[in-house]
C-alpha cells in the first residue's frame, strides 16, 4: 500500500504513452514502454484496461501476447503488495513478458485482473493484429481467421497491410475474405467497395459465407441486393451439391463397412448354402484381436503403436479363419444339407461366442485407438473426410480386389465357384467338396476377422460389435445375391449410400426401416437378389 | 402346322435358353387328344425342359404353348396348369417321403384344392372306393399303410402313376417310367400306359427302346433342343440322323 | 362339417393333453386361493405368476411348431407378432390406468404429457374398450403376417432366404418401436397398470384368473392345431414341407396354405402375447429382439418340432432352466443355451417327444406316423429326395 502514490504517477505515464502510441506510426521500441504498460494493468480499471490494451496492441510487438492472453484467459494476476503483475498457471508465476518462470515470493496476496467479454473481445482482436504479422504461417492463418469471425472496422488497417505483404496464397485468401466481410459490414464503406467485396466474402469465407452474406443483406442498400442474393444463391446451390457429395461419401463409407462385413457371409452362403449366425461374432474376434496387439504393444513396444493394425491385420485373419474352420469342422459338417438347422447351431455359437468374450475381456466398451496415420481429417473441397474411413474405404477395396484374384485365379477359387454353382457335379468331377467347405468357411471367417480389424477403428469395441452389423450384412446378402462378389459390392454400396440419403430426411432409424422395408419389396422382383445364379441347378 | 383347335397340347417354335446356353431351339410338338407320344433322344436333347415348360416351372422366351387348343399355358403358373388337368411324372420319382402311401394318393386325388375345402375336407365312401382302386392298379393295396420313403425305387414310380392317375387328369407327362423297374414290371407299366392312353393323352419319355417299342405308338426324337425324326419306332430308328446322334451304330 | 374337423382333431393324444391343461387351470389356482399358506398344496402367488408365464410361451411355441414343423417355414420373427399382441393389450392397460397416473391426466398416459403431447393419437383411440383391443390383438398381428406373408410366399421365398426376412421384420420393428414419436413409450414400453376388467391387477385372485385363461387358452389352440395339422390341409403342409415344387404340381396353391399358415400362426402369438402382458406388468420394445425370436425356435426344437405336445413342454423345460440359471449362475446361461442349440440340432434334431416317440414305436413294433419326419436325413428342411425333381443342370 505503501507504493500506491508511485503507481497512480505511473498509471498516468503510461496513459500519456498510450495516448502518443495512438498516431499511425507504430512503436517498435521497447521492452521498456510494454513492461510499464503491462505493470501499469494491475491496478487500471476496467476502461483504463481497454486503453491499455490497445496500446500494447499499437506496439505490434509479439512479446505483448503473453500478458494479453493471460488477461482473455484470466491467469493474470497482480501481487498485492509489489504491484507486480504475473502470469499463473498452474501455480506456477511467469513474467508477462519475458514468458520466465519466476520464483514464488512468500506467501504473498494475488489478486486476479478482472477482464469483461467486451475487453475479452478487445483482446481478441489486439491479439489478431499482433498475429497477423507473426512468422508462422498458421498462426496468421487463425489470425485471420479470427477476424474474419471479429468483423471489426478497426482491424482494416491491420488487414491491409498484412494482405500487401502477405506471401501465402492460403492466407491471403483468408485475409481477403475477412477484409470483404469487414468492409461488407462497414455503414460507411463506399458502395463500390461493398459490390466489390461481395464475391470476395462469397468466394472465400467458407461456411459461412451465406450467413454473412444474409446478415449483410439485411443492411445493404437497395441497389446491392441483387448481387447479394445471387451469390447466396450460388453458395446454397454448392452447398447442395457438397450435401450430396457428403452423402454419397458416407454412403461409400457405410457401404464399405457393409462390404467387409458381408462378403465372408456371401461366399459361405454361396458355396454352402448356410447362414453363419455366428460370423458377426468373428468380426467381433478381429476387432479384439485388435484390441489386444495394441495392449501388447503398449506394454512391451511403444514406438510400434504406428504398426499396430499392420500386425493386428494378419493375427485378425488367423484367429478367425482358425475359430471359423474349427465351426465348419465341429458343428456345420455334421449338418450338412439341413440349412435352417444349421442357421440354429450357428446362433448357438455365436451366443457362446460372445459370452466367452464377455468372461474374459468384461462386457464394457474396449479402446482401441487410432494410429496417428488413421486419426483427424481433411477437407477436400467442401467434403470433411476422415482419415479413418478413407482408409476403411481403401481397405474394403484392397480386400474385395484380393478376394476377386482368389476366386479367379487360384485353384482353391477354382473349386470354390465350381461347387458353388453345382455341388453335385463338382464332388463327381473329383473336386474334395468337405476340404472346399472348410477353407471357404475359414476364408470367410478371416474376412470377417479383417473387417474386425477395420471396425475397431471406427466403433466400439463390445461382445455385442457383431450383433450390430449381422443384419445389415444379411440384407447386402439378400440384396446382392450369391455366388458373384459384384452383386456384394453393388448390394453393399447401394444400401450404404440409400441409407445415407434417407437419413437426413427419414432420421437415422427410419432409413433403417425404410430400407428394410424396400428390400422386402424388391425381393418380390428378384427373390435371389440383383446377382441371382440362372439355370435350372440352383432352384433347388 | 396343323389346325390348333382340335389338339391336346400344341407346342409352336419354343426357345428358351439358360445363360446362354440354348435348351430348346424352334420345338414344335403336336399331340391330339386320346393319343400316346412317345419322345426318346439323348441327354441335352430338352425332354426334361420341354416338360418344364408345358408344366410352367420354366418360362420359355419365344414361341407358342397351348393346351386343349385355346389355354395359353406360358400365362399360368404350375398350380393352374396342374389344375387345368395336366400331370406330371418326374424323372426320378417324387412321391411325399413322410407319408403313407394311402396319403399320398389321397393328396393326389381330383378334389377342390383351396385352403378351406383341405381344411374341412372329409374322405367319403366313393373316394375311397377310387382310392382302392388305384392301390389295386398300382399294386400297392398291401402297402397302403406304409410310408412312400420305404417303398423300393420301383414302387415308387408306381406310386407316382397312381397319384397322375388320382389326379384324373387330361394329359399326362410321363418322365422315364420304368427306370429301376423289373423286365416284368416294365412290361405291366406299357400295358397300364396304353390303357390310359385310350382315354387321355400322355407323353411318355423314356430311353428303354424295348419299352418304347412295346408302347406302339407315335415316336419323336429330339436333338439339341429340336425334332430329329418323327414316326412309328422302326421309322425313327432307321433314321440315319438318329443313329448318328442317339442310337449309335 | 366344422364338428367333423374339431371332433378328427381330438385324437387320444389331443383328449389327453387338453385334459391335463384344464385340470392344470382349475387346480393351480385353486392351491393358490383355497389352500392357506403353510400348508403342503398351497401354490405361492409368484409361482402362479411363473407359470402363467411358460404357458403364454407354450402358446407362442406352439404357434411357431404350426409353421415350422409342420409346413417347413422357419419363422425368426414370431417375437414380433407375440409383441404387437402384446402391445395392443398394454395399450387396453394403459387406458385403463385412467388419472390415476403420476400426471392425473385422464385420457393421456403418462409418457404422452411427459412428451408434450395434446391429445390421443388416433390408433390409441378405442383402447379402453376391452372389446376394441381383444379384436386389435388378433387383427395387427394378423394383418402383418397375412401382409409380409401375401409378398414374401408369392415371390417364393423360401428357407434360409425367408428365415433371414422375417428377423429384418421384427429387427425393423424392435428399431421402430424405440422410438418416442411412434407414441409407445419408447424404450421404456407401457407399465405401471393398474386393473384389467375392473379387478385389480396385482390382486392374488386376479392372477389366478389370468394364468386359468391362459391354460384354457393354450387347450383352445390345441385343438386349433390338432384340427389343422389331422386334416388334409395338414397332409398338405407335410407335403410343401418335403417337397415344395412337387406340390405344386399336384396342383395345390402353395403360396395361400403357407399364408393360411402364417397368419393362424400369427394371431396365436399375438394371443399368447396379450395374455402375457398383464402376468410380466410390462411390455417394452425388447420383445422385438431378434434373439427373443430365436430362442422361441429353440424351445419348440428341444421339445420336439411336428408334434403338438412337443412345443409345449420345450417352452416350459427350457424357461425353467432359464429361470434358474439365470438366477443361481447368470454367467452360464448363454453358455448352457448356445450349447442346446448345438446339442438340438446335432443330436436331437426331432426333440424330446419325437425322440421319445422313435423309441416307443421301436419298442411296440413298426407302426406309422406321417407327422415326425422320419430321421435326420428327411428333416423338415430337405427330404430324402431332393424337393426339385431335376436337380442336374440343363440335361
Amino acid at each position: 500500500m505503501r507504493f500506491r502514490p508511485l503507481q497512480l504517477l505511473m498509471l498516468a505515464l503510461a496513459l500519456a504513452c498510450g495516448l502518443l502510441a495512438t498516431a499511425p506510426s507504430r512503436a517498435q521500441d521497447g521492452g521498456a514502454d510494454i513492461g510499464a504498460l503491462v505493470r501499469a494493468m494491475g491496478e487500471a480499471s476496467l476502461r483504463e484496461l481497454q486503453a491499455i490494451v490497445s496500446d500494447l496492441a499499437a506496439t505490434g510487438d509479439p512479446s505483448v501476447t503473453p500478458s494479453l492472453e493471460a488477461l482473455a484467459a484470466g491467469n493474470l494476476y497482480v501481487n498485492d503488495e509489489t504491484g507486480a503483475v504475473v502470469i499463473m498457471q498452474r501455480n506456477r508465476m511467469y513474467d508477462p513478458v519475458s514468458e520466465e518462470e519466476i520464483a514464488p515470493v512468500g506467501d504473498t496476496d494475488l489478486s486476479r485482473i478482472r477482464v469483461n467479454n467486451s475487453l475479452r473481445r478487445d483482446i481478441g482482436t489486439a491479439l489478431g493484429g499482433l498475429t497477423l504479422m507473426s512468422p508462422n504461417t498458421a498462426t496468421r492463418m487463425s489470425a485471420a481467421r479470427s477476424m474474419l469471425a471479429a468483423r471489426s472496422p478497426d482491424n482494416l488497417p491491420l488487414l491491409e497491410e498484412a494482405i500487401a505483404e502477405e506471401t501465402d496464397d492460403a492466407v491471403r485468401r483468408m485475409m481477403n475474405a475477412a477484409r470483404a466481410v469487414t468492409i461488407l459490414g462497414m455503414p460507411d464503406a463506399s458502395l463500390e467497395e461493398k459490390r466489390a467485396a461481395i464475391p470476395v466474402v462469397a468466394q472465400s469465407a467458407g461456411r459461412e459465407a451465406a450467413t454473412i452474406l444474409n446478415a449483410a443483406l439485411s443492411t445493404a442498400p437497395e441497389e446491392l441486393r441483387p448481387s447479394i442474393e445471387a451469390s447466396i444463391a450460388g453458395i446454397e446451390r454448392d452447398r447442395a451439391v457438397w450435401g450430396a457429395a457428403q452423402n454419397v461419401w458416407f454412403g461409400i463409407s457405410l457401404g464399405s463397412v457393409l462390404l467387409l462385413a458381408a462378403i465372408g457371409l456371401a461366399i459361405t452362403f454361396g458355396v454352402m448354402g448356410v447362414i453363419n449366425m455366428a460370423h458377426g461374432e468373428m468380426v467381433m474376434l478381429g476387432a479384439y484381436t485388435t484390441f489386444v496387439v495394441q495392449e501388447v504393444i503398449r506394454q512391451s513396444a511403444p514406438g510400434l503403436f504406428d504398426y499396430s493394425l499392420a500386425i493386428a491385420l494378419p493375427l485378425a485373419f488367423l484367429v478367425t479363419a482358425l475359430v471359423g474352420i474349427c465351426i465348419e469342422r465341429g458343428v456345420i459338417r455334421l449338418l450338412y444339407g439341413r440349412p435352417l438347422e444349421t442357421l440354429l447351431a450357428t446362433w448357438g455359437i455365436s451366443l457362446i461366442l460372445q459370452q466367452a468374450v464377455r468372461s474374459i475381456f468384461g462386457p464394457t466398451n474396449k479402446m482401441v485407438s487410432n494410429p496417428s496415420w488413421m486419426s483427424g481429417a481433411f477437407e477436400l473441397g467442401g467434403l470433411t473426410i476422415t482419415w479413418s474411413r478413407l482408409w476403411i474405404v481403401v481397405f474394403a477395396i484392397v480386400v474385395f480386389v484380393a478376394l476377386l484374384l482368389v476366386l479367379k485365379r487360384t485353384a482353391l477359387g477354382l473349386q470354390m465357384r465350381a461347387v458353388t454353382q453345382n455341388r453335385r457335379m463338382a464332388s463327381a468331377m473329383g473336386i474334395r467338396t468337405p476340404f472346399v467347405d472348410a477353407m471357404t468357411f475359414g476364408l470367410g471367417s478371416g474376412i470377417a476377422g479383417l473387417a474386425g480389424v477395420a471396425l475397431s477403428q471406427i466403433d466400439n469395441v463390445s461382445p455385442n460389435l457383431g450383433q450390430g452389423y449381422i443384419i445389415d450384412s444379411f440384407m447386402v446378402v439378400v440384396f446382392g445375391g450369391v455366388g458373384n462378389l459384384w452383386g456384394t459390392l453393388v448390394g453393399a454400396m447401394t444400401l450404404g449410400i440409400a441409407n445415407k440419403f434417407l437419413e437426413p430426411y427419414a432420421g437415422a432409424v427410419l432409413a433403417k426401416i425404410l430400407i428394410l422395408v424396400l428390400i422386402i419389396l424388391f425381393i418380390q422382383r428378384r427373390p435371389r437378389g440383383l446377382f441371382a445364379l440362372k439355370g435350372r441347378a440352383v432352384e433347388q | 402346322m396343323a389346325d390348333k383347335t382340335d389338339t391336346m397340347l400344341y407346342l409352336d417354335g419354343v426357345s428358351v435358353s439358360f445363360d446362354g446356353f440354348r435348351a430348346l431351339n424352334g420345338l414344335s410338338i403336336i399331340v391330339y387328344p386320346a393319343e400316346m407320344l412317345a419322345i426318346i433322344g439323348p441327354n441335352g436333347a430338352g425332354k426334361t425342359t420341354m416338360m418344364d415348360i408345358i408344366t410352367g416351372k420354366t418360362r420359355p422366351d419365344d414361341g407358342e404353348v397351348l393346351f386343349d387348343g385355346r389355354t395359353d399355358l406360358t400365362q399360368l403358373d404350375e398350380a393352374a396348369i396342374a389344375n387345368l388337368g395336366i400331370g406330371r411324372k418326374f424323372q426320378k420319382p417324387t412321391v411325399f417321403e413322410n407319408q403313407t402311401v394311402w396319403d399320398n394318393l389321397e393328396l393326389a386325388l381330383k378334389k377342390p384344392r383351396n385352403v378351406l375345402a383341405t381344411l374341412f375336407y372329409a374322405m367319403d365312401a366313393s373316394d375311397r372306393a377310387r382310392l382302392d382302386e388305384i392301390l389295386e392298379t398300382v399294386r400297392l393295396t398291401a402297402r397302403k399303410n406304409d410310408l412312400a420313403a420305404d417303398l423300393s425305387h420301383g414302387q415308387k414310380q408306381w406310386l407316382e402313376i397312381g397319384m397322375l392317375l388320382a389326379q384324373d387328369p387330361k394329359l399326362l407327362l410321363v418322365d422315364e417310367p420304368v427306370a429301376g423297374m423289373t423286365d416284368s414290371e416294365t412290361v405291366e407299366t406299357a400295358k397300364l400306359l396304353k390303357d390310359i392312353a385310350r382315354t387321355r393323352s400322355v407323353v411318355v419319355v423314356e430311353h428303354d427302346m424295348s419299352f418304347v417299342r412295346d408302347l406302339d405308338t407315335r415316336v419323336m426324337c429330339l436333338a439339341e433342343g429340336s425334332v430329329l425324326a418323327e414316326g412309328s419306332l422302326d421309322q425313327v430308328s432307321a433314321n440315319p440322323k438318329v443313329i448318328e446322334s442317339y442310337l449309335g451304330r | 362339417m366344422i364338428t367333423q374337423a374339431i371332433l378328427r382333431a381330438l385324437d387320444k393324444k389331443a383328449i389327453w393333453l387338453v385334459g391335463i391343461l384344464l385340470v392344470i387351470a382349475i387346480a393351480i389356482p385353486a392351491g393358490n386361493l383355497l389352500i392357506p399358506p403353510g400348508q403342503p398344496f398351497h401354490v405361492p402367488a409368484y409361482i402362479v405368476t411363473l407359470f402363467g408365464k411358460y404357458l403364454c410361451y407354450a402358446i407362442l411355441a406352439l404357434a411357431l411348431d404350426l409353421v415350422w414343423g409342420y409346413c417347413g417355414i422357419l419363422s425368426l420373427g414370431h417375437g414380433a407378432f407375440f409383441a404387437l399382441g402384446g402391445y395392443a393389450m398394454g395399450m387396453y392397460l394403459m387406458r385403463q390406468i385412467g388419472d390415476r397416473g403420476v400426471y392425473a391426466n385422464p385420457t393421456l398416459p403418462d409418457f404422452m404429457v411427459f412428451l408434450n403431447w395434446r391429445e390421443l393419437p388416433w390408433y390409441w383411440q378405442g383402447f379402453d374398450q376391452f372389446w376394441f383391443a381383444m379384436i386389435m390383438v388378433v387383427l395387427v398381428p394378423g394383418i402383418l403376417a397375412f401382409v409380409f406373408g401375401f409378398l414374401a410366399f408369392r415371390s417364393r421365398v423360401t428357407g434360409v432366404y425367408l428365415s433371414i426376412m422375417t428377423q429384418a421384420m421384427t429387427f425393423a420393428l424392435l428399431l421402430a418401436f424405440f422410438r418416442n414419436d411412434m407414441g409407445f413409450g419408447g424404450n421404456n414400453g407401457l407399465t405401471d397398470f393398474k386393473e384389467i376388467l375392473g379387478f385389480p391387477i396385482q390382486a392374488a385372485s386376479t392372477r389366478s384368473a389370468l394364468f386359468a385363461a391362459t391354460a384354457v387358452t393354450l387347450a383352445l389352440s390345441v385343438i386349433v392345431c390338432s384340427m389343422i395339422v389331422n386334416s388334409k390341409l395338414g397332409k398338405v403342409m407335410a407335403a410343401i414341407r418335403d417337397a415344395e415344387s412337387r406340390t405344386r404340381f399336384l396342383g395345390y396353391r402353395v403360396e395361400y396354405v403357407k399364408l393360411f399358415a402364417f397368419t393362424v400362426s400369427a394371431i396365436m402369438a399375438g394371443i399368447a402375447g396379450a395374455l402375457y402382458v398383464p402376468q410380466v406388468g410390462i411390455i417394452n420394445p425388447g420383445e422385438f429382439e431378434p434373439a427373443n425370436s430365436i430362442e422361441v425356435v429353440i424351445w419348440t426344437a428341444v421339445g420336439g418340432r411336428g408334434t403338438i405336445v412337443g412345443p409345449i413342454i420345450g417352452a416350459v423345460l427350457v424357461n425353467m432352466g432359464k429361470s434358474y440359471f439365470t438366477g443361481a449362475l447368470p454367467d452360464l446361461w448363454l453358455f448352457a443355451l448356445g450349447g442346446l442349440f448345438i446339442f438340438v440340432t446335432i443330436f436331437l434334431p426331432k426333440g424330446i417327444v419325437g425322440t421319445f416317440a422313435q423309441w416307443w414305436r421301436q419298442a411296440r413294433g413298426p407302426r406309422r406316423d406321417n407327422t415326425t419326419p422320419r430321421d435326420t436325413g428327411a428333416s423338415a428342411d430337405r427330404p430324402l429326395v431332393a424337393a426339385d425333381p431335376q436337380p442336374k443342370p440343363a440335361e
